[in-house]
């Protein structure tokens, strides 16, 4: 019931995550980071994911990719269950699929040339002709706006944020993947060149036909490049539902909550300060019923006793709610 | 904007030796602040904010070259011994840094850092520091509090680590506090609980307080005056509401149009500014933001504008060809 609620997507699923459950076992303990998270994502669509610091959004992310082995459930990718996979058959998977990370600078080799950070992929992947390779490199270094013929010999400090994020981009692109996780590929750049690397990625998804799952703490920067947004509360989801339609009318009080966060550039808005203070529980030891009931206005007992499952809330919009806004 | 100033920076200049040739890191920038007020300074990754702030603050790196005048609170800051400064920093001029680890000393437990600060600049016994550390804590929004001053810097989150830093710089009651990108390394919900908290506090104690940041949403709110710095220099400066109303610098504009904005449709194109500024070594002859600029003319490559007032005195720009005048020609 609950991957139908959270489908409702229009044409074939590229990719379809089904009660996900990813656990980090630390001492005797065990950290809760993703659980029981299912979504669909459509060919040529960008989901957004958007939830606090902590709350599952890269685990959930590695554990598509297999990158790390979940816990429990299903990854369909283009119908293949990812989970099941190993060896030759996932590497091939593995072209298809790639990653770009938040912090660009740290993600490339700082000892290695741009040119063979690259082409690393393409090496990995078994492309042996050299020419070939530099023909490719060169390709996709001028797709994301770089000159290959100033940037190829020289090695990642001498670029900005900006820039190593570019390179980052080329190097997930150059071996044309259908799919890319965006895990905060803009969080560590300024305003200015946020915008410059949010429209390069709208480019390049344009271009390549790809599918995104863009990752980030942001709702703005979110809402800017997401065709639908699903919001993530200490290893679960809360709401998913259609960018324009989730961000007027929110129907989870977590997803308010973000909303309200945000600084809005305009002095006339005073900013409000019903903001809860408080930050996420553990995951180690996460409320029982409702994660969100101890930071939730509208908790009562019903919460802290029963999981909200997602429900539909509105035509595409599903809220894991007792006491949904709408 | 009020006659009691507490801090006038005049004419600073920051100049940085590096391998590539001098840096001109601050270049002849004024400001002034009077007491309670708050100043937003607004400008990208490189700009001058944080040598600015370490220049007020007297923490520059060993080898700059600190020229103008910094006054605080009636004290010529450049001219003051060192014992006397380190005492002023502690005391009446706090400062919070983005990574709340760069003022927190990690082998130390939250306890101890608390109520040694407050027993360096006031005079209280074990007890009443101890007394007041918690007071403190909570007042920043720590829960359990007593517990906390037990416990090590890396045991608390980002947020509660920041807010540990915070509760360090009001400890001693400042008359200003600055705080350099406070919330840049926080979440959404995080930063906004910490910008709420400064600011209460801020009224609370009638405190000034410098915020920096790269982002024209954080200050709409919460400032009385924002500066906009660009390659080192003050290029737009007014009145919060008055900046916000009526930008009259273009790289303003472009840094207000650049951030994504929630009643925009998925998928539009921002107007993000193209290039990167220009690098600090090689300063330009003319505006700095001329590459950048899309109303450059020739004279904005060749000539420097000043920083000047316009119609208000309080509404400063450094611009050959401001916004609304090149609207009203017709350009
Ligand atoms: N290797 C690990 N071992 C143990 N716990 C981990 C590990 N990696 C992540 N965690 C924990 O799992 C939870 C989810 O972490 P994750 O990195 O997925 O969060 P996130 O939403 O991506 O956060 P951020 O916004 O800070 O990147 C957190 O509580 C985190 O501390
Ligand atoms: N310790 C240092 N030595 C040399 N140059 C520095 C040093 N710290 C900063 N800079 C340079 O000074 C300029 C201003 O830096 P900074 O004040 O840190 O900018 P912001 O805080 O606005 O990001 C930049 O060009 C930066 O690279
Ligand atoms: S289920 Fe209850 S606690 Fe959870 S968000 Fe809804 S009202 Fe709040
Ligand atoms: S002086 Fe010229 S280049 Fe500089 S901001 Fe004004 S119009 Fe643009
Ligand atoms: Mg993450
Ligand atoms: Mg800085």
């Amino acid at each position: 019931m609950m991957q139908q609620a959270v489908s409702a997507v229009s044409g074939e699923p590229l990719l379809t995550v089904d009660d996900l459950v990813v656990e980090y076992p630390v001492g005797q303990k065990i950290v809760h980071a993703v659980s029981g998270v299912s979504l669909q994502i459509a060919r040529g669509e960008t989901l957004g994911l958007v939830g606090e610091s902590g709350c599952g959004k890269s685990t959930l992310g590695r554990a598509v990719l297999q990158l790390r082995r979940p816990t429990a459930g299903r990854v369909l990718f283009d119908g293949h269950d990812l989970t099941t996979m190993h060896g030759d058959a996932l590497r091939k998977m593995r072209r298809r699929v790639q990653l770009i990370f938040q912090d660009p600078i740290a993600s490339l080799n700082p000892r290695r040339k741009i040119g063979d950070i690259v082409a690393e992929p393409l090496v990995i992947a078994g492309v042996k002709d050299p020419e070939k390779r530099k023909q490719l490199v060169e390709e996709v270094l001028s797709a994301v706006g770089l000159d290959p013929a100033i940037v190829v010999g020289r090695l990642p400090h001498e670029f900005s944020g900006g820039q190593c994020q570019r390179i980052c981009i080329a190097r997930a692109l150059i071996l044309n993947p259908e799919f890319i996780v965006c895990d905060e590929p803009v969080s560590a750049l300024d305003v200015s060149i946020r915008a410059q690397i949010l429209n390069l990625l709208e480019e390049m998804k344009g271009r390549f036909g790809l599918t995104l799952l863009f990752i980030a703490h942001d709702l703005a920067v979110v809402k800017a490049v997401s065709d639908r947004v699903a919001v993530m509360y200490l290893g679960r989801l809360c709401e998913v539902g259609p960018s324009e339609q989730l961000f007027a009318r929110p129907a989870h009080p977590y997803t308010a909550l973000l909303i309200e966060a945000i600084p809005v550039p305009d002095p006339d808005i005073r900013p409000t300060e019903s903001v809860p203070v408080g930050e996420p529980p553990s995951p180690i030891a996460p409320p029982s019923g409702c994660r969100f009931r101890t930071r939730c206005p509208r908790a009562d007992a019903r919460c802290s006793a029963e999981v909200p499952e997602l429900r539909a809330v509105a035509p595409g919009q599903f809220a894991a709610c007792h006491h949904p806004l709408i | 904007m009020t006659d009691n100033v507490l801090l006038s920076v005049e004419d600073v200049v920051v100049d940085l030796p590096t391998p590539r040739g001098n840096l001109r890191a601050v270049d002849r920038v004024n400001l002034t602040l009077g007491a309670g007020q708050t100043l937003g300074v607004v400008g990208e990754s490189g700009c001058g904010k944080t040598m600015l702030s370490r220049a007020i603050l007297q923490l520059l790196p060993k080898k700059a070259k600190l020229s103008g005048r910094v006054r605080f609170d009636g004290e010529d800051l450049l001219r003051l011994p060192a014992e006397k400064l380190r005492q002023l920093r502690g005391r009446s001029l706090a400062v919070v840094f983005q990574d709340p680890m760069t003022s927190l000393n990690p082998v130390l437990t939250i306890g101890t850092q608390l109520i040694e600060t407050l027993q360096e600049h006031l005079e209280l016994d074990d007890a009443a520091a101890t007394r007041r550390s918690v007071e403190l804590l909570a007042a920043v929004g720590i829960p359990a509090p007593e517990q906390r001053l037990a416990q090590y810097p890396h045991q608390l989150s980002g947020g509660m680590r920041q807010r540990v830093a915070i509760a360090i710089a009001l400890s001693c009651e400042p008359k200003l506090l600055i705080a350099d990108e406070p919330t840049t390394a926080l979440d959404v919900t995080i930063q906004a609980q910490i910008l709420d908290l400064l600011a209460r506090e801020q009224r609370r104690r009638h405190m000034a307080m410098i915020i920096i940041t790269h982002d024209l949403g954080v200050v709409a709110g919460r400032t009385d005056e924002v500066a906009v710095m660009y390659a080192g220099r003050v290029v737009e400066r007014a009145p919060t509401a008055a900046l916000f109303k009526k930008m009259r610098m273009p790289y303003t504009e472009a840094l207000l149009a650049a951030l994504p904005r929630l009643d925009a449709a998925p998928h539009t194109p921002l107007p993000a500014i193209s290039g990167r500024p220009p690098d600090p070594t090689r300063p330009l002859q003319g505006c700095s933001f001329a590459p950048r600029c899309r109303y450059a003319v020739a004279r904005c490559r060749t000539e420097k504008p000043a920083l000047e007032a316009a119609e208000t005195s309080a509404h400063q720009f450094a611009c050959f060809h401001p916004i609304e005048i090149r609207e009203g020609a017709g350009a």
